[in-house]
């Protein structure tokens, strides 16, 4: 009979004071699940309209302007406000104290203080999209945008600039707890492997944002000081804003499926009930991607000037970065070779991952052979890539995620039946909404066209229709998770019967996280066989 | 080169395909085979196969390896136009492309070309960054403000083929198309002679390099006080700091716009800078003009001889 | 050498998620040494970009330099290394225990810090005077003002986000001093002076790339 506990963070200290100045990272995590969730819903009212408009192929729902600004807007929120911080920042937050054994992070006051920071980063981009909007591409490109645009470039600029000390801090945090704060016993190679992949994850963070963070003030600059970096009237080189630009940009990509993968690791050996096939090759593989995922960024410029020979070095090692990838998803497949397999929801998303996350993958070595990227890039066969990648693959892990470790974090079970439908009209309407658009890409239709040849409307209309069905499939999770706060099954501390320091504890934790500090005496993922009493 | 490009692509999704196949087909054999039959089960510890993992480390890695040289072969065909191309001169500008025949004849959103000669698209750009796609050839480029970027295509086969931006650049991008229409030999020739009422590219930029004084220093013969500019094109100049350049578009150009950047050997900085005097079309007029001043063998070098290599003094 | 004792019961200056000092003044290094790893990245952007025009367009970076004024930039170079040399005394001074030196050390880098912002804003304004701030009022020799203008930008930014820096630095340090000053330190515990002294010494690091880079561009005897 579960039970649930009397004194846990959530019931220890009422009102909104207790709230907004915690330092609990339990009740961090859930101050930005909050915020989040709110910027996913705005950066998806955009991208619905957007599908709406390129329904028809005459771009008459909404003017040039205000399409240019809907996917500008649409990417600046869903990357920088939906994709960076969520898994980091929500489960991050809340699960790293929990599977390292220790109270909380290295630093529970600058946890909170990067909400803050979050918060007035999405402040000044909110004003920015209410005010006017933005209009040059999430990308920015110069000069475009240094001197041609006349939006709201600057406070969406600083938005970004504010957010990214964000994202830096919390990085920053994780990495300090998990050198210094692991429990007893609890060595480097027996960290669960979210733990590895949020630290390869925090490691490009820390060195990849402060590069995005220079790169827009200089684009702010040059807006209000008209210096000229990028100016080609007086020496300036826009090309240059776009190495810089994506120095960042491409490890950000990282920095957004990283995480998912984390969280794969641990669907997969909880729902499979024994350990991860390969474990150091999978933890190995987090760093690869991390240091390879640097050595990138120039297969973006493929036909933008760059030199030829700078162009075949970029695409070598775009090729070499899909390894370690493919690596991870061939040891989840073999982790499922006689495991004890059951399709519960977060499974499900698991296995979404995947099947889409294999697809878009598949689809970058397409774009990382230089010949055939002349071809496909800039069109709609790269905006379905990096949606197989985003969608397909970050929001799968997040969403599984948030599944599995929901009776943790709430104390109850989220109603699996209704969990697994919503599990499948979103792998539907997904699969529908971005299928075709490799398609329309390979046949020539441009991306960021709202107007476009009527030959390409059939495979549209597809992808709009597919749109509303994942919008729907979306709002669910948001309906039957709040509905399970109140009426759902009291969880007990270990539901799946899972193995992690997470587990051990109360479902909802206390506030300190663990009565007694744990001492850990073996590797991650030890089922015992059948016979053996269960061991956390 | 579509071929080409087609070939690996074809290659490529049976390779997907392959894979894809081959994941999800697992995955579905063990969802299915190992599925948990009572709530207590766990499953088998596996040794991990440190054979396997190099397997199937280095089978994608080989794979990858024929991919990007497959792809880096098609790249350098498309970066080498031949030795012989019919030059044409594109000004992208918001929202609209303005093509410039070498003859005269100008265009707005449409370029006409003959089918089976290898036509070479020298570009710039007047505002932001554009791009010229040309999905049917299987080609595009960034089209940069304050460079020449280059695109090659052979079209072989006369018909309409869709013309786009592919770089985000403001309002209009969606409207920023047109078309290439490739005509056969004989057509295009009756289409050619029908435009151009002011006589050719060059002649108009002759008469641009008499406007602008360029004659007083620019003489044929060489008591001027800048150097001489008959048959330079093409050819290596001696600077002044002791490298050498090839006379190429992008030299001329940045000759015309900032002088000072690369002073000819034995010569005075003097020359005067018409950055904001001329226009970009006025540039092509007297580049042509300038190329027209070579003899036909030395107009056939290829702009640059080696494309690649970086020149002093200029990012990529 | 620092020492820190576990003393019998809780220290006050000891986190609850903690367990011993020694963790948390660890973690606190390592946390700073991580940030400062951010601003390398930073301001490794901007030099990126400075590496770039200045290959691009020596010539013109040569002379703009020459507009800058090396002696003020020297007085500010050996200004700021003397804060360093302060606050590295004022982390001794914490090491062992002494509150009175902490105060008086952290005071004089504070000072010289400000003495550093007061020559360079002194500077910034002949610059303004002399027209040499990018855009509109921008004025130079004909031959090298497109290229000039880049390397002013840059100066500006580049030291534009140094002296923010430094600002920054003085605020933390004004409230390390507060807390010095109510007794918060001792030799078992000065861990934020460590770390404010750790922050500086970057910061000072900063200048001393900026300088020749920004002052001494062909100076070294040939015009």
């Amino acid at each position: 009979m579960n039970v649930f506990p009397a004194h846990h963070y959530l019931n220890d200290g009422y009102g909104i004071k207790s709230w907004l100045l915690t330092r609990d990272h339990k009740r961090i995590a859930l101050l930005y699940l909050a915020a989040i969730t709110f910027f996913f819903f705005i950066g998806g009212a955009f991208a619905v309209v957007m599908r709406i408009d390129l329904a028809t192929p005459a771009g008459d729902l909404v003017s040039d302007d205000t399409y240019n600004e809907l996917f500008t807007m649409h990417g600046i929120v869903m990357v920088f406000f939906f994709l960076i911080p969520a898994i980091p920042a929500v489960l991050g937050n809340f699960l790293v104290p929990l599977m390292i054994g220790a109270k909380d992070l290295a630093f529970p006051k600058l946890n909170l203080l990067s909400w803050y920071i979050y918060i007035v980063g999405g402040f000044f981009t909110l004003h920015a999209i209410v005010t006017g909007g933005v209009d040059t591409g999430w990308t920015m490109y110069a000069p475009l945008s240094t001197q041609f645009s006349t939006t709201r470039v600057i406070p969406a600029a600083l938005g970004i600039f504010i957010t990214g000390f964000s994202s830096i801090l919390t990085a920053l945090n994780f990495i300090v707890t998990i050198h210094r704060m692991r429990a007893p016993g609890l060595s480097w190679f027996r960290l669960p492997l979210f733990l590895w992949a949020t630290y390869a994850t925090s490691v490009i963070t820390v060195l990849g944002t402060p590069v995005i963070a220079v790169t827009v003030l200089l684009v702010a600059a040059e807006r209000v000081f008209h210096f000229g970096f990028f100016n080609p009237a007086i020496g300036g080189d826009p090309v240059l804003f776009q190495h810089l630009f994506w120095f960042y940009s491409h490890p950000a990509v990282y920095i957004m499926v990283l995480p998912a993968m984390g969280v794969i690791s641990e669907l997969v050996a909880a729902f499979c009930r024994k350990p991860v096939f390969g474990y150091s090759f999978v933890a190995f593989a987090s760093l690869g991607i991390a240091v390879l995922g640097f050595l990138v960024w120039g297969h973006h410029l493929f036909v933008a000037g760059q030199s030829v020979y700078a162009s075949l070095i970029f695409s070598m090692l775009s090729f070499m970065v899909a390894i370690p990838s493919a690596v991870k998803v061939f040891n989840w497949t073999a982790t499922m070779y006689k495991g004890s397999i059951s399709w519960q929801t977060p499974l499900l998303y698991a296995g979404g991952f995947i099947g889409l996350f294999t697809i878009g993958g598949l689809t970058g070595l397409f774009l990382a052979a230089i010949g055939l990227d002349v071809h496909l890039t800039d069109t709609y066969f790269v905006v379905a890539h990096f949606h197989y990648i985003m969608v397909g693959g970050t929001i799968m892990g997040y969403l599984g995620g948030l599944h599995y470790w929901w009776p943790k974090i709430s104390g109850r079970l989220y109603p699996e039946g209704l969990a697994k439908v919503a599990a499948v009209i979103i792998f539907v309407g997904f699969n529908l909404t971005f299928f075709p658009q490799f398609i329309v890409g390979y046949l020539g239709m441009p991306r960021r066209y709202h107007a476009y040849p009527p030959e390409f409307q059939v495979l549209n209309v597809l992808s709009s229709a597919g749109a509303s069905i994942l919008g729907f499939g979306y709002l669910l999770p948001m309906v039957y998770l709040a509905w399970s706060l109140r009426y759902g099954k009291v969880a007990g501390s270990n539901p799946f019967g899972a193995t992690g320091l997470e587990w051990t504890t109360t479902s909802p934790p206390p506030t300190e996280n663990f009565a007694v500090t744990p001492i850990v005496t073996s590797g991650p993922y030890q089922y015992p066989s059948p016979g053996e009493k269960h061991v956390a | 080169m579509a071929g080409r490009v087609d070939a690996l692509y074809f290659f490529l999704l049976a390779v997907s395909g392959f894979f894809g196949l081959l994941i999800a087909g697992l995955v579905v054999y063990f969802a299915i085979k190992y599925r948990r039959r009572h709530p207590n089960a766990v499953g088998a510890q596996v040794a991990g196969g440190m054979m396997l993992e190099i397997g199937w480390t280095v089978l994608p890695f080989l794979i990858t390896l024929i991919i990007f040289f497959w792809g880096a072969n098609i790249y350098f065909a498309m970066s080498r136009p031949p030795d012989e191309t019919l030059n044409i001169y594109v000004v992208g500008k918001q929202w609209m492309w303005k093509i410039q025949h070498t003859d005269g004849t100008r265009e707005i959103n449409e370029l006409h070309v003959p089918v089976g000669r290898a036509v070479r698209l020298i570009m710039t750009s007047e505002d932001v960054l554009h791009d010229f796609s040309i999905p049917a050839f299987r080609v595009k480029a960034d089209v940069i403000p304050g460079r020449y970027t280059q695109i090659w295509f052979e079209a072989t086969k006369p018909g309409r083929y869709h013309l786009f931006c592919a770089e985000y650049c403001g309002t209009r991008h969606s409207g920023m198309t047109g078309q290439i229409v490739v005509m056969d030999a004989a057509d295009y020739q009756t289409w050619l002679s029908g435009g151009a009422p002011e006589g050719s590219l060059a002649s108009a930029g002759e008469k641009l390099f008499a406007e602008l004084a360029c004659n007083t220093c620019h003489r044929p013969d060489s008591r001027g006080r800048g150097p001489v500019l008959a048959g330079i094109f093409g050819r290596p100049v001696q600077l002044q700091n002791g490298e050498a350049v090839p006379a190429d578009e992008q030299y001329l150009r940045e000759s015309i716009l900032q002088p000072s950047a690369k002073v000819t050997a034995g010569y005075q900085p003097v020359m005067p800078a018409f950055q904001g005097i001329v226009t970009e079309e006025q540039l092509l007029a007297l580049i042509e003009y300038v190329k027209s001043l070579s003899t036909p063998q030395q107009q056939a070098l290829p702009a640059r001889p080696d494309p690649t290599a970086p020149r002093p003094g200029e990012t990529r | 050498m620092r020492e820190h004792t576990l003393t019998p019961g809780s220290h006050p200056a000891l986190a609850h998620h903690f367990d011993n000092l020694e963790q948390q003044a660890e973690a606190a290094t390592l946390g700073m040494w991580v940030f400062l790893l951010t601003e390398v990245l930073f301001f490794g952007g901007a030099f990126l970009v400075y590496t770039v025009y200045r290959h691009m367009y020596h010539d013109a970076f040569v002379v703009a330099s020459h507009e800058l004024d090396v002696v003020l930039g020297t007085i500010n170079t050996a200004v700021l290394i003397g804060s360093s040399l302060t606050m590295a005394l004022a982390v001794h001074a914490a090491q062992v225990g002494s509150k009175r030196l902490i105060q008086i050390f952290l005071i004089l880098t504070i000072v010289l810090g400000c003495v550093f912002l007061g020559i360079k804003a002194t500077e910034y304004l002949h610059k303004f005077h002399e027209h040499h701030v990018p855009g509109p009022v921008f004025q130079f020799e004909a031959k090298y003002f497109r290229e000039a203008q880049i390397f002013f930008s840059l100066y500006f930014v580049m030291t534009g986000l140094h002296a923010l820096h430094m600002v920054i630095g003085i605020v933390v340090m004004l409230v390390i001093l507060w807390q010095a000053s109510r007794g918060a330190f001792s030799a078992e515990y000065f861990v934020p002076v460590e770390v404010i002294g750790l922050y500086w010494h970057f910061v000072d690091i900063v200048w001393i790339f900026l300088f020749p880079l920004l002052y001494l561009i062909g100076r070294h005897g040939v015009a």
